[in-house]
Order: structure tokens, then C-alpha cells, then sequence
């Protein structure tokens, strides 16, 4: 079983409406046996979008959710710049709709309090939340944030799971930076593979807070799944982390909307 | 596309790939198996007997724990590593690690030429491309040493981290030196994501602009790009390098179907199999050409797979 954590309907992908761009992005993931694939973010991304955009993004989503409903896991985009119109798309495309988590992306840095309405919410309907992660040596966005911002998060909220994405980039820092709270996992999608970031990460993590995710069609699925299946790790571990860990992560929300897993 | 027969004593070269799998499999072990069962049923295949890697590396890298890392000397991580390229390439091309921040290049080579003799089997599976820096004086007899020495095919460049542009005069002669022995030359446009790197070794990647000018001036140069497709995404200038001879890899061809897609947006471009192992798992580019697979055409795939790289080596 392989679910994908992180992939998006960009432009790249054939086909004009969402539901089309999801349809080629299923079809290629499905060449390596994928079966799920969490979606988040529009077609034309922004990284500030104001509430209008917001809804834009998200109902490109939810049209792509209701075409594939049996591929595509929605997760909802806010913008904690825009605290009431993020809280309204939670309670449109989470409480009231399809989506089973939250994303965040580099609007603002995830350590700031002011985001904890956001994170509040997506705790009240217990769904996780999914903050994309950098450590850039070439230097981050000023909103973007890297794993120790949201490991301060994490402390902030023990009760609530959440993921960091990309694993830092630079996962001989992202790993460490989150070890010490065992409700972050940690996505393996949207960084080149190199050899030894899922090795390092069973170690440090267990192998019960790792994720594969892809992050196409910016990422091939292939360079990706590498990750999982190249790692010196034992087939449990790697059984796990193409999939029983996110679909376990995933469940109760999916469970609540009477989505099959 | 010029097809070409693999006549070549690289890959005519006795080799019990056999027995070389069957002990790789025995180190894999079970779990391995079964994970290879869960991909062949989604329609892998085994790609090891028709593939030449144009782009792995022996050796400790500088700052990263590779797990398939093959250290001087310790035969263990060698077979281990051997195993892994067996299974996936019929031939790999190996530069050493070493090459990057050496100083002496004559004894990095010499270390290099070492490995891949250590034994019948890494003779068989590699081919080495030796290390050198047009900058430091002398290389000419580095160049002569590690062609007629050490029977490297080629050589493997630094540009970045050997602090010199493509426009440098002593790289142009460097270029024609080895066209002249007949060598393949390959240059690393990256070793990694910029964004990555450490800050004390912050390198930028390589523009190979320049060779557009050079290259027609030195009739019979044989090149590759190595790592080149994360950072360069100029079509045109792609285009214009193809249409010069240039070869790129796969390895960080990045993209879904990146391959498929490459070749629809550049049609001129001449892929090579690059697996740039280990520093990446070996899988990667496996699974890539999987992944590109069913939108590629037969004759494509075997160019890819190898006749890219079996005529540089013809040429």
C-alpha cells in the first residue's frame, strides 16, 4: 500500500480542469502503485493569497476531491496572515466538506502565536496540519519556516499531529530539530534523494513518524519513492512509511467524512 | 538516432552478472524480495542487463554518511556497492569522491584505478574516470598518467570546485588535450542543491555557456554534463548544447514523467542513464526511466539506457 503525502495540480499537468490535472497525476502515480494521493494548493500558487484566492485554491481542490474521491485526500491551504478567511475555509472545506487536513506554506513563519487560531481550529475538528519546512543555506522566504519553528509550535499544541514537510531540505538539521516531539512527522516528498535521509531518519524518529510523499508533479513520484525503497531499512519500516503511517494519521478524519481508506 | 551494436571490450568483458546478483541478493536479504515483489507488481522490470551508468561515484564523500559509500581500502561497502550498480547497470562509470578537494590528483586517481581493479567483479561493472584541475601545473602529465597509467576512459571535472570558468583559457586546453587521447569528458555541473550545501562550502553551479563557442573549435571532443538538468532549464540553450554533442544524465532530471517531458520539450537532447550513486539512492533513476517508460518510445528508452552512452564511447 502506498499513499502519497504531497502532491499538487499545477499547470505542468495535462488537462485543463482540476479534475483532469488530477486525473494525469493519478495515472502516472498509479505506474508505481500509488493508491492515494494527498492534494493541496491550486493550480497557480501564491504565496500571501487573500481570502478570494484562498477560496479560489481550495475549490479547484474540492472539484479534483469530487472527481477522484476514491484517489484524492484534499487538505486544506490557509494563510495566517488571513486569520478569519483561513478559519472560514477550515470550517468550508474540513468541517463542512471532503478535506482531512490543514496545509500551511511560507505566508508566515509557523513559531509566531498569532497562528494559533488556525491551529486551534484544525485541533477542535482533529485533523492534522502539514507546515512545509526549510532550512535553506541560500537563506529562507521571510514567512517560510524551518523545523525548529515548528517544533516551538508543536509545543504549543502537544495533543495535535502534525507534519513537517520536506523535512528541512537540509534533514541532518530537520531531523533533529523535531526528535524531541513525538507528534511531528516528518515528510520525505520535495527534496532530491539523497542517500541516507530515511536511514537516519528511523533512527532518530522511529520509523512510525515518517512519511513518503512526493511533492508532484514538481518531483518525479520516482526520485521520491527512492527514498523508501533504496534505504537500508527493514521492510516493515518501509511498509509504514509508504503508507500504513499516513493512512493511521489520516483515518479518524477520513473516517468522520465516511471517505474509505 | 544512430543506433550502435555494444561491441565494445567495456561491455564485452566476461561478466558472471549471475552470480554477482545472486550474492546481492543473498545481502539483501528477504525483505528486500519481497519489497522488490510489491514494485514488480506494478510493472518493474529488470533494467540491470541493458543500462550503462554514466555518472556514480566511489569513495567518502566530504560531509555526508553515505550508506552504499565505498571508503579506500575496506572490501566490504566495495562488493556491497558493486552489487547494488550489477544490479541496475550492465557497466557504471566511477569517478572517486577524492576528485573534488584533492590536492594531489595523481594520488586520487591512483587510489581510484585501485578500486575498480580490486577485485574481477568491480572490473567488470566500472569504469573510471580519473581527476584533474587545468588550473594546477602539470596536468597535463596527470592527464597522460591516467590515460595511459591507469586506462581511464575519461575524465571527471570540477569546475565549480576547482574554481575556474568554462571560458578559462586553461580548461579549453585541457578539452582539447583529452579530445586529442580520444577521453570522454565529463563535467559536474552540481553536486548538490544549492540550497543545501554547507555554509562554509557554498558552490555555485557551473554555466556551460561557454561551450558553446568552445566546442566547435575542437573537432572529436566527446562530453557530458553531469547533473546538469536541476539547474538548467533554458530550452534553447539546451537545444543549441545537444546539437553540439553534449550528453546530460538523468540523475537530476527531476519532474513527473521529467524524462518524458524533457524529450518533448527539447527533442534534440541526448539522455544518458545516470544514476549518481551513491550520494543518491541508486533507485532513483531506476525508477525514473519506469516512470517515463510508457510515454517514451522503444528507440528513446534504449538511448537512454545506453546507446547515448555507448557512442560517446564509440566516437
Amino acid at each position: 500500500m502506498i499513499w502519497d503525502l504531497h502532491t499538487h495540480l499545477t499547470r505542468s499537468l495535462h488537462g485543463q480542469t482540476p479534475a483532469e490535472k488530477a486525473a494525469h497525476l493519478i495515472e502516472v502515480g498509479s505506474r508505481h502503485g500509488i493508491e492515494k494521493f494527498c492534494c493541496y494548493m491550486g493550480v497557480q500558487w501564491t504565496q500571501d493569497p487573500d481570502p478570494e484566492d484562498l477560496t479560489r485554491q481550495n475549490d479547484e481542490i474540492l472539484e479534483a476531491v469530487e472527481a477522484h474521491p476514491d484517489q484524492l485526500l484534499g487538505f486544506v491551504y490557509v494563510n495566517p496572515l488571513q486569520l478569519e478567511a483561513s478559519i472560514d475555509e477550515i470550517h468550508r472545506c474540513v468541517r463542512d466538506g471532503p478535506m482531512v487536513a490543514v496545509k500551511l506554506w511560507v505566508a508566515k513563519r509557523c513559531s509566531d502565536r498569532e497562528i494559533d487560531p488556525i491551529v486551534e481550529t484544525a485541533a477542535k475538528l482533529g485533523v492534522a496540519v502539514f507546515q512545509h519546512t526549510w532550512i535553506k543555506s541560500t537563506g529562507n522566504l521571510p514567512g517560510e519556516s524551518s523545523p525548529e519553528d515548528l517544533a516551538r509550535l508543536a509545543t504549543r499544541f502537544p495533543e495535535t499531529s502534525f507534519v513537517c514537510g520536506h523535512a528541512g531540505g537540509n534533514w541532518e538539521i530537520g531531523i533533529p530539530s523535531v526528535r524531541d516531539h513525538p507528534n511531528i512527522s516528518l515528510g520525505l516528498g520535495g527534496f532530491d534523494p539523497t542517500a541516507g535521509v530515511t536511514e537516519m531518519a528511523v533512527r532518530e524518529l522511529g520509523a512510525e513518524r515518517v512519511l513518503f510523499g512526493s511533492d508532484a508533479p514538481g518531483r518525479s513520484f520516482a526520485s521520491q519513492l527512492a527514498k523508501v525503497t533504496g534505504a537500508q531499512i527493514s521492510e516493515a519500516d518501509k511498509s509504514l512509511i509508504l503508507g500504513k503511517n499516513l493512512q493511521k494519521l489520516l483515518n479518524p478524519a477520513m473516517k468522520a467524512r465516511g471517505l474509505s481508506s | 538516432m544512430k543506433e550502435s551494436t555494444p561491441n565494445l571490450d567495456a561491455l564485452t568483458k566476461p561478466f558472471d552478472r549471475r552470480g554477482f546478483l545472486k550474492r546481492s541478493v543473498a545481502a539483501m536479504g528477504a525483505s528486500a524480495m519481497s519489497l522488490s515483489g510489491t514494485l514488480a507488481s506494478s510493472g518493474r522490470e529488470d533494467l540491470g542487463g541493458t543500462v550503462i551508468d554514466t555518472n556514480a561515484y566511489l569513495g567518502v564523500f566530504p560531509y555526508r554518511d553515505l550508506p552504499l559509500g565505498t571508503p579506500f581500502g575496506e572490501t566490504g561497502p566495495m562488493e556491497r556497492f558493486g552489487e547494488a550498480m550489477a544490479e541496475r547497470s550492465l557497466s557504471t562509470w566511477v569517478a572517486s569522491f577524492e576528485g573534488l578537494l584533492a590536492r594531489d590528483y595523481d594520488q586520487a586517481n591512483e587510489r581510484l584505478a585501485a578500486m575498480v581493479t580490486s577485485s574481477p567483479e568491480a572490473e567488470r561493472q566500472f569504469q573510471a574516470f580519473g581527476a584533474l584541475n587545468p588550473k594546477v601545473p602539470g596536468w597535463r602529465e596527470t592527464l597522460r598518467r591516467l590515460h595511459n597509467d591507469f586506462r581511464m576512459r575519461g575524465i571527471r571535472l570540477y569546475p565549480g570546485y576547482h574554481g575556474y570558468s568554462l571560458d578559462d583559457p586553461d580548461f579549453a586546453s585541457l578539452i582539447e588535450a583529452a579530445a586529442e587521447r580520444n577521453l570522454i569528458v565529463q563535467i559536474v555541473v552540481r553536486m548538490e542543491d544549492v540550497r543545501t550545501h554547507p555554509p562554509a562550502l557554498s558552490i555555485p553551479d557551473v554555466d556551460p555557456r561557454p561551450l558553446l563557442e568552445l566546442l566547435p573549435q575542437i573537432p572529436g571532443v566527446r562530453l557530458q554534463l553531469l547533473n546538469a538538468m536541476r539547474s538548467l532549464s533554458d530550452t534553447l540553450l539546451l537545444a543549441r548544447l545537444s546539437i553540439l554533442g553534449v550528453r546530460f544524465d538523468i540523475a537530476m532530471l527531476e519532474g513527473m514523467s521529467g524524462i518524458a517531458r524533457m524529450m518533448e520539450r527539447v527533442p534534440e537532447i541526448q539522455l544518458c542513464y545516470g544514476s549518481y550513486a551513491p550520494f543518491f539512492y541508486p533507485e532513483s533513476s531506476a525508477l525514473k526511466i519506469e516512470e517515463s517508460a510508457p510515454d517514451l518510445d522503444s528507440r528513446n528508452l534504449a538511448a537512454i539506457r545506453s546507446h547515448h552512452a555507448e557512442n560517446l564511447l564509440l566516437r
